[in-house]
């Protein structure tokens, strides 16, 4: 057995090189047919594809039987495909002509086709000699099952949806972008719509055998929908799409080779799960450990901001700051008195000021006292003009009080679009001698006058 | 003389040279949507050159009658032509652009993207867009001075911005009839100021440009000839002719918010007017 094992991972055995070669050229297919069919928002269509194949592989399974022949797979697959196709089409014509909700379509075509297929394998079951053994692995996928011809036969067809694709690429971007452009420039819509469904019958019917038809609706939605978590632009999703699902298929296919029991539709399912989840923390574009980074690094950012801008309120307000770029360290103010201003401990001044310090904005003395460097001075008056632009902004234009202003302008300094603010400079800059406009609330640091040092607190 | 109901001897295609010069002729067109009727008897005559205001209250037929202009929307009865031709011939000559909201903006696209497929009609199967395509693209962004958006995924675009993209998407087709589906809906105030220029502009090139429009305020302002729509054809003529308190309370019924509206426009529009 371990022995066994060992030579399905290194592929030394030449049946599971050939299986896997097959599930993986149907992984990619997959992942590249899931792409355009979650941009067109038909998910489920797969769904209802997949199901419907169950009652044509059963017809010719039942075929076979009372007619003595040897089970064949292209016929069975032949079988699947019509009744799949049949299945997609019933979606389609029922939302069209019938005018049933695109949802209660799927619904009803799954179940039914499905509910005819479960009723003809309980014929073949009752039948004399007949037993559903092979048609298990129709279900569940078992490609122990696959022989060299049914590789070659899958390899073929999930290269041909390659080739679809790659062909009609332009075509289904604009589809499933916009289809009312589509129609306008004279495209055939309908005619496309039918296109992908072709496909998708197609890798559902490759994938009967590998995925079994109840989980290959996975494989086309699972490595798309992750893939969309790596890349903004879809020759990227494409291409992540069809790495996803080919890597899925493989090391589901190894791993169901190794476990006796395991059915491989079922493990090259949960390796795209597992794929998904990790595309759902780590991808790139969306992931949301970067969002989370993303949202942690403006955090700190406002947090520097607000800590600037209170220093430079405060020297300004005792008349220790102008508007001539200084050429070293301002006065000194106490963390005390930054944190009076904030509604922060001097803990947290002093975490942020720490932070500034090794940016080299800030210098933080003995006793914690702050001073603004120069570089520190230039970032401070720009996020101070900032907020009081916006500040005047809503004093001006909603009738409001000063502190409200000064609220809202501290949500929003932070997520301005460089435009804007140049639209409110212009607005709003008396002389261009003064690019800070006057604060609408002066500061009176708490336990000082305007015009004392803002130490006298400390002694 | 027999009655102007539909003789069944129509020629599909009027060839005559003036029929060829009407941008957009629509003959006693009547749409239905499942037995509601949307639009009766619709018969209208665009002239060349002209910035048409399309204007009717909700669920009066203004996107259907721009959507079976371009076949998307069967017809029950009627015939439309442009410049003198069936849809089909004419294609080339034709931009529509759709409702902002008709398409999911979170596709994985750029803007550019977006506006190289205005250029898909032209390419046809399987060729690929090349430089020349690339080229005319970013030249259509410049002009709505959004070409410094150009690589930026679409879903980061404000609606403004999207707008835009889609009349850029428009211009790349190089028609010479525009159909614009309420391309001001919940755009910003420069954005507005942008397709009202653009409009202009391509009026100016000798283009027929056709905009669904809701504002009554601004449609003496951007238009120069009025359609009134709801259900039927209420009123279809020069602005000067057309812009009436009469003819808005036919169009809107007895909806006076409205109706006050349209009269403050009016006399904003020109004091010395007579009524």
């Amino acid at each position: 057995m371990n022995d066994w094992w060992w030579r399905a991972i290194t592929l030394s055995d030449y049946n599971t090189r050939v299986v896997l070669c097959g599930t993986i050229l149907l992984g990619i297919a997959a992942g590249l047919t899931g792409v355009y069919l979650l941009l067109r928002k038909r998910a489920l269509l797969g769904d209802a594809i997949s199901h419907a194949t169950l009652p044509g592989v059963a017809t010719i399974f039942l075929w076979s039987i009372m007619a003595g022949y040897p089970k064949s797979l292209s016929l069975l697959l032949l079988g699947a495909a019509v009744s799949g196709s049949l299945g997609g089409l019933s979606v389609l014509a029922l939302r069209h002509w019938v005018r049933v909700r695109e949802d209660a379509a799927l619904g009803i075509v799954l179940s039914v086709f499905f509910g005819a297929g479960v009723a003809l394998i309980g014929i073949v079951l009752r039948l004399p000699g007949g037993n559903a053994a092979g048609l298990e692995s129709f279900i569940y996928g078992k490609t122990a099952s696959m022989t060299l011809a049914d590789v070659w036969l899958s390899g073929g067809l999930a290269l041909g949806v390659w080739l679809v694709i790659a062909l009609f690429s332009k075509e289904f971007t604009l589809l499933c972008f916009d289809a009312q452009l589509a129609a306008s420039q004279g495209w055939p819509v309908v005619s496309l719509d039918l296109l992908l469904v072709a496909l998708v019958v197609t890798v559902t019917i490759v994938g009967l055998q590998a995925v079994g038809l109840i989980l290959v609706i996975a494989l086309l939605i699972v490595p798309a929908a992750a893939a969309r978590f790596w890349s903004h632009k879809l020759r990227w999703i494409l291409s992540a799409s069809a790495i996803i699902g080919g890597a899925s298929a493989a090391i589901g296919t190894l791993a169901s080779a190794s476990f006796e029991k395991l059915p491989s539709g079922a493990s090259i399912v949960l390796v795209a799960c597992g794929f998904f989840m990790i595309s759902f923390v780590f991808g790139r574009e969306r992931g949301c450990w970067w969002m989370l980074l993303h949202t942690a690094r403006l955090k700190r950012q406002q947090q520097q901001h607000h800590l600037l801008r209170t220093l430079y309120e405060l020297l300004e307000a005792t008349g220790q700051i102008d508007d001539t770029p200084p050429n070293r360290p301002s006065g000194l103010v106490s963390a005390m008195a930054v944190a009076n201003q904030r509604v922060w401990n001097q803990r947290e001044v002093q975490r942020v000021a720490r932070q500034l310090q090794q940016l080299g904005l800030v210098a933080v003395r003995p006793n914690s006292y702050l001073q603004l460097t120069p570089r520190g001075w230039v970032i401070a008056r720009r996020v101070v003009r900032e907020h009081r632009l916006l500040e005047l902004y809503f004093l001006n234009n909603l009738a409001g009080s000063e502190g409200d202003a000064d609220r809202g302008a501290d949500y929003l300094e932070h997520s301005l679009a460089p435009e804007l603010l140049w639209e409110l400079d212009g607005r709003f800059r008396d002389s261009d001698s003064d690019p800070v406009p006057a604060s609408p609330h002066p500061l009176h640091p708490r336990g000082t006058v305007p015009g004392t040092s803002i130490d006298s607190e400390k002694s | 003389m027999t009655s102007a109901s539909g003789s069944p001897t129509r020629p599909d295609t009027d060839s005559s040279p003036s029929a060829a010069s009407i941008p957009l002729a629509v003959r006693d067109v009547t749409v239905a949507y499942h037995r509601k009727p949307v639009l009766w008897n619709v018969t209208l005559d665009v002239p060349a050159g002209s910035l048409v205001g399309l204007v009717g209250p909700n669920g009066a037929g203004k996107s259907t009658l721009l959507k079976t202009v371009v076949d998307m929307v069967p017809r029950i009865s009627g015939q439309v032509l442009i410049f003198g031709k069936p849809y089909a011939a004419s294609r080339q000559r034709l931009a529509y652009v759709p409702q902002r909201e008709s398409v999911d903006w979170d596709f994985p696209a750029t803007a550019l993207d977006v506006v190289l497929m205005g250029t898909y009609g032209r390419l046809g199967w399987f060729r690929r867009v090349g430089s020349t395509e690339r080229e005319q693209a970013l030249e259509a962004l410049a002009k709505m001075e959004i070409d410094h958006l150009a690589t930026r995924q679409i879903s980061q675009l404000s609606g403004g911005q999207q707008q835009r993209t889609f009349l850029a998407r428009a211009l790349v087709q190089q028609a010479d009839l525009y159909l614009m589906d309420e391309p001001f809906a919940a755009v910003d105030a420069a954005t507005e100021k942008a397709i009202v220029q653009l409009m202009r502009q391509l009026q100016a090139a000798g283009k027929t440009i056709i905009v669904v429009h809701h504002d009554l305020h601004t449609v003496p302002e951007y238009f120069d000839y009025l359609v009134l729509l709801n259900l039927r054809l209420v009123a279809a003529g020069p602005m000067a002719q057309v812009f009436s308190d009469k003819n808005l309370q036919k169009t809107y019924g007895g909806k006076l918010t409205l109706l006050e509206e349209a009269g403050e426009a009016m006399r904003r529009r020109d004091p010395r007017a007579t009524p």
